[in-house]
This record gives structure tokens, sequence and C-alpha cells, in this order.
């Protein structure tokens, strides 16, 4: 990893279950994030996307391999302080957010546990950033939209102040038009908090919108690495990125003729 | 599309009653559905469920449905007897609801769903349902019919579920067929494999297809036709193929608010919602 590095992994496995049963959800995976860096990590369900976050974001415990973070050589136990600097966002803010507690309490809590001061500053300032008003502090969870919620979320994410955010399918709960809303959000924030930004999305353009760099995933493994330019220009090298990019640009029966399973 | 449509739908309401007053679904919607792919989109809320659920009955207690004219080849739906109306259910119009899992049983097999289904609209023995509803799920690109033949419904995941249901419904070979979201849990490349079957059932033996959908790209590309629905009216109808020239200020938003990957701009227009559109379009 090189020193401006943010994310590097090396050789990252992932396996559930023992036995027969076992499933190798990351088989090797190797990949590294530039610090300020926005990078998008896309493939079809079940190729290991959330794995690699989960394994990333201490979520996961049982990996193999190499994962720095920032810097630090990460060990299946994350110290507390890791949280201040990595923070994860998931697709359903519905079920990330506790139900019975308000708004005001889920943003408090994560100051609390790192003890940080100042809660109700911190917790106006963020609300602000996010685009919600001070209002909204004694809300619930039901009380919101799905795109307020999913603000909330980036709140809580955003009040311990990370660098490096991960986000699983962010917007692939949300309509179109709170999807942009959310998207122009998160290019904000990363424009004026130089953050970085992991974003797992199965929808490439979503991906092109955020990112500037983006890895192919398939069945564990890391299919190809390319720029945005290059996935804008259809410049995939290989033969499977290529007929995923084919899928995503709406229905065609001669495509569809033609797609093959790749093992 | 042909002489006289598969079915019409005149000034269609649906409301609930709750107890902060009636919520209204759906505020007078028309269309006609001809051998042809109509799609309906618009966002959740929009009513697109409650309309399409309206033609069999299938709106949830306590929903009430209300319509000018409901009529399938002339037939009124409305009024018909619940005893006329299963004889046109699953045979002459089936429905493949949203959410898989509430649709199919869960006490029997998949595959022995698919083959009951089957079976209840022809006259044929055990051996050659079993048969049919193998060839179904490989239709379906199930990759281990067999397998899945003998699974129960919470065995298999939500895409292989949708395509279960697919499966089911198509194998009586409907006239009409009402789609909910029918592939929004299938990746891409499967999704487009499932329309396929689709489309040629539409074009081969001229079936009649509602599709509801949130994804405007995939409506654009396979429907013939599409409504647009906004807080239960429709605000515009268009051929697929003109979508991009939509007129209404909602339709465009919509479109505009699409991250594409032919159009680098970062910035994405958001949509601002103009009260007078829930007035507008209705009877
Ligand atoms: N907690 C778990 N237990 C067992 N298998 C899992 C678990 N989480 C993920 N998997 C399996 O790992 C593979 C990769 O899953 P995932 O990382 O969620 O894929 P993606 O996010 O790309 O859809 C899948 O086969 C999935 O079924
Ligand atoms: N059981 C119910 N009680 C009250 N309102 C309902 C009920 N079911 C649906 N609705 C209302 O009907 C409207 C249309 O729902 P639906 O047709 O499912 O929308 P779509 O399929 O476009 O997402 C929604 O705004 C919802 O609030
Ligand atoms: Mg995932
Ligand atoms: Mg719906």
């Amino acid at each position: 990893m090189t020193e401006q590095g943010m994310i590097g992994i090396e050789n990252l496995r992932v396996a559930f279950g023992q036995g027969a049963d076992s499933v190798v959800a990351v088989d090797g995976v190797s990949l590294s994030v530039r610090d300020g860096e926005s990078f998008g990590l896309v493939g079809e369900s079940g190729s290991g996307k959330s794995t690699v976050l989960r394994a990333v974001s201490g979520l996961n415990h049982d990996w193999s391999g190499r994962v720095a973070v920032a810097g630090v050589e990460q060990s299946r136990r994350r110290a507390k302080g890791f949280f201040k600097t990595c923070q994860m966002v998931f697709q359903d803010p519905y079920g990330s957010l506790h139900p019975r507690h308000p708004v005001d309490r889920i943003l408090a809590e994560p100051i609390a546990i790192h003890g940080l001061g100042d809660t109700d500053g911190r917790i106006d300032r963020v609300l602000l950033e996010v685009g919600l008003g001070p209002s909204f502090r004694f809300r619930y969870p039901h009380q919101l939209s799905g795109g307020q919620r999913q603000r909330v979320a980036i709140a809580r994410a955003l009040v311990l102040e990370p660098r490096l955010l991960l986000l699983d399918e962010p917007t692939s709960a949300l309509d179109v038009s709170v999807q942009a809303e959310i998207l122009n959000l998160l290019r904000r924030l990363r424009a004026e908090r130089g953050l970085t930004l992991v974003l797992v999305s199965h929808n490439l353009a979503v991906v092109a919108n955020l990112c500037d760099r983006l890895a192919v995933m398939n069945r564990g493994r890391i299919v190809e690495e390319m720029t945005v330019e290059d996935l804008r220009r259809g410049e995939a090298a290989q033969p499977y990125t290529r007929q995923l990019l084919r899928a995503s640009q709406g229905y065609d029966r001669a495509a569809a003729e033609s797609f093959r399973d790749f093992a | 599309m042909s002489d006289s449509p598969l079915l019409e739908v005149s000034n269609l309401r649906v409301s609930f009653p709750t107890r902060q007053g009636v919520t209204e679904a759906v505020r007078g919607v028309s269309f006609t559905v001809g051998r042809e792919k109509l799609g309906i989109v618009g966002e959740s809320g929009s009513g697109k469920s409650m309309t399409g659920r309206s033609v069999l009955r299938l709106v949830p207690a306590p929903g009430v449905v209300g319509a000018d004219r409901l009529a399938f080849r002339g037939e009124d739906l409305l009024g018909a007897s619940d005893k006329r109306l299963r004889a046109i259910r699953g045979r002459r119009i089936a429905m493949v609801m949203q959410d898989p899992k509430f649709s199919l049983n869960p006490v029997m097999t998949v595959g022995r769903q698919i083959a009951e289904a089957y079976r209840v609209h022809s006259d044929a023995g055990p051996a050659e349902a079993r048969r049919r509803a193998l060839e179904m799920l490989e239709a379906v690109r199930i990759r281990d019919p067999e397998r899945v033949y003998g699974r129960y419904p919470h065995e298999v995941s939500g895409g292989m579920g949708q395509r279960i249901m697919i499966a089911m419904m198509l194998i009586p070979e409907p006239e009409l067929l009402i789609a909910d979201e029918p592939t929004s849990a299938l990746d891409v490349t499967v999704q487009m494999q499932v329309l396929a079957i689709l489309d040629d059932l539409c074009g081969r033996r001229g079936m009649g297809m509602i599709f509801i959908s949130h994804d405007l790209n995939l409506v654009a590309s396979f429907c013939d036709r599409i409504l647009i629905m906004y807080a239960g009216r429709v605000v515009e109808s268009c051929r697929a193929s003109e979508l991009r020239n939509a007129t209404h200020p909602y339709t465009r938003g919509l479109l505009d608010s699409l991250p594409r990957l032919d159009d680098p701009r970062a910035e994405l227009p958001v949509l601002t919602r103009d009260p007078a559109w829930l007035t507008e379009g209705g009877q």
C-alpha cells in the first residue's frame, strides 16, 4: 500500500459455513483505494460485494488475508477508535435505524460511545449538512420518508467525522428522484469533507455518477478494475463486464439470447 | 393493436378508509389493453399495484374498487360473480404479484404448485403436468429444475421465487398477464432472459400484458405503450419509443433524475413537485 492509500486489501478470503456446505463468498480479492477517491464495487447479487465491505468495516470477523485502513493494519477485532475513521451506510435505512429511538437519540449514541463533547451542536450541524433541519431531531424513523431515513443514516455515519464512508447499495430502495437527491448529497459531502467513498451497487450508472474508478466482481473474485471513463465509453476488457454493460442498457431481445454463464 | 381490446378500464377508483379519513389510491384511471405490452410506471405509492390488482378484484380489504367500466373481452368484471371470476383468474387473466412470498402456497413444493396450475387449466395427467412444469422452470432460467421442483417456497431466494411465480402464471397460457414488478429481484442478465420469455409469449401467442415497473428505462425498451402514474392518476401516456420526448414535467423530472452512462454530468436535477399535478389528468 502506498502512503496516500486509504484502503489496502490483499488476498481477502471469506467463507461461510463448514465442510461440504461451505460457501466461499470472497475468493482472493486484492484492491486499493486512494485517500479522497470514490471507488465503486459492482457485480450481480451474491458476487461478494457486501462481504468485502463488511470485512473492511469490521462487521465480519472471520476472514483471512490483509486489510489496512488509513495506513493501519487491521486485525479481526477493531479498536473502538477505528469507527471514528470508517463508517458504513446500508441499503435499507429502515432496518438500520432503531424504530423506537428518535433521530436525536440515534445521533447522540455514537457521540456518547466515543466520548465526544458538544452533542447538541454536533447533531444540529450534521442534520443541517444532510439537508434536514433541527426540527427532525424529535422525529421517529416511521415518521420519515425513505429518503429522509437514508439522510439520517448518513448523518449517523458522519457525526463521528470519519474519513472513509462505506456505502452498501445506499439508493437501491429509493425512488429515482430521491436517489438523485442522495447522490447529490454524497457528492457534496465528499467534496466538502475530503471523504473517501466506497460505493457498492448493482447499478452501473449510479456508480458512474459518483465514482472515479470501479472493480467488477463475479462469484467472489474481481473480474477487472477500470476507470469510470472506460465504463462510460463501454471499454471493458472482460467479456463478463461487457455482458453486464449490455444487460444494463435496457431490454434487447438479441442481447438476451447471447447471454451466457460466467463461472 | 387489433380490433377490440382485451381489457377496457374506464374511470377506475380505489380507496381505503383509514382512521385519518379516506386514502384515494387510484383516482379515475382509464386505459385499454390489446395484444400488446402496456407499461405502467411511476414512483412508489402512485397506485400502480392497486390498478393492476383491481382488474382481478385482488385489492386487499378494506380497499373499495369502483369503475365506470372494467371489462375483459366485453365481459364486465366488476359485477361478475365470484364463481365466474375464479374461472377467469389464472386461466384467462393471470397476475404475477410484486412479492412472490405472499402468492405461493408455503406448504406445497413449488414444482407441485406449477404442475397443479397446469392441471387446473388442462386435462393433462400428473406425469404430463410434471414434465410441463419442469419445462417451464427451465424456460425461466432455473438452472437445476429437478432439484428446485421439490423445494418449498421458503427454501428459494427472492429472485428464484419471482421466476417460479412467472412459471406458474404462464403455464396455463393466459390471454392477459398482469405483471407487477415481476423482475425487480432479478439480476440484470436474468431479468433480460425472463423478459425475453414474456416478449415471445406476447409476440407468438398474442398474449396481452400489463407490465408494472418503477424502472423507466426498462419499460421504455420493453413495452409498446406506457402510462405514467402520479398520485393515483395517469398524468401522461405515450408510445414507449417516444418516452424520451415526454412532455409532462413529472415524467421529464423522473427521466432527468436518472444518472446515465452516456451523460457525464455530475449534479442530477432534482424533481420539484407541482401541486397542480394532483388535480390534472383525472376524469
Ligand atoms: N452471513 C452469511 N451466511 C452465509 N452465507 C452468506 C452470508 N453472507 C453472505 N453469504 C453468501 O456469500 C455470497 C456473497 O454474498 P454477498 O457478499 O452478500 O453478495 P452481494 O453483496 O454481492 O450480493 C453469497 O453466496 C451469499 O449467499
Ligand atoms: N391497506 C391500505 N390502507 C391504506 N392505504 C393503502 C393501503 N394499501 C395501499 N394504500 C395506499 O394506496 C396507494 C397506492 O399504493 P400502490 O398501488 O401499492 O402503489 P405502487 O404500486 O405504485 O407503489 C399508496 O399511496 C398507499 O398509501
Ligand atoms: Mg449486497
Ligand atoms: Mg407496487
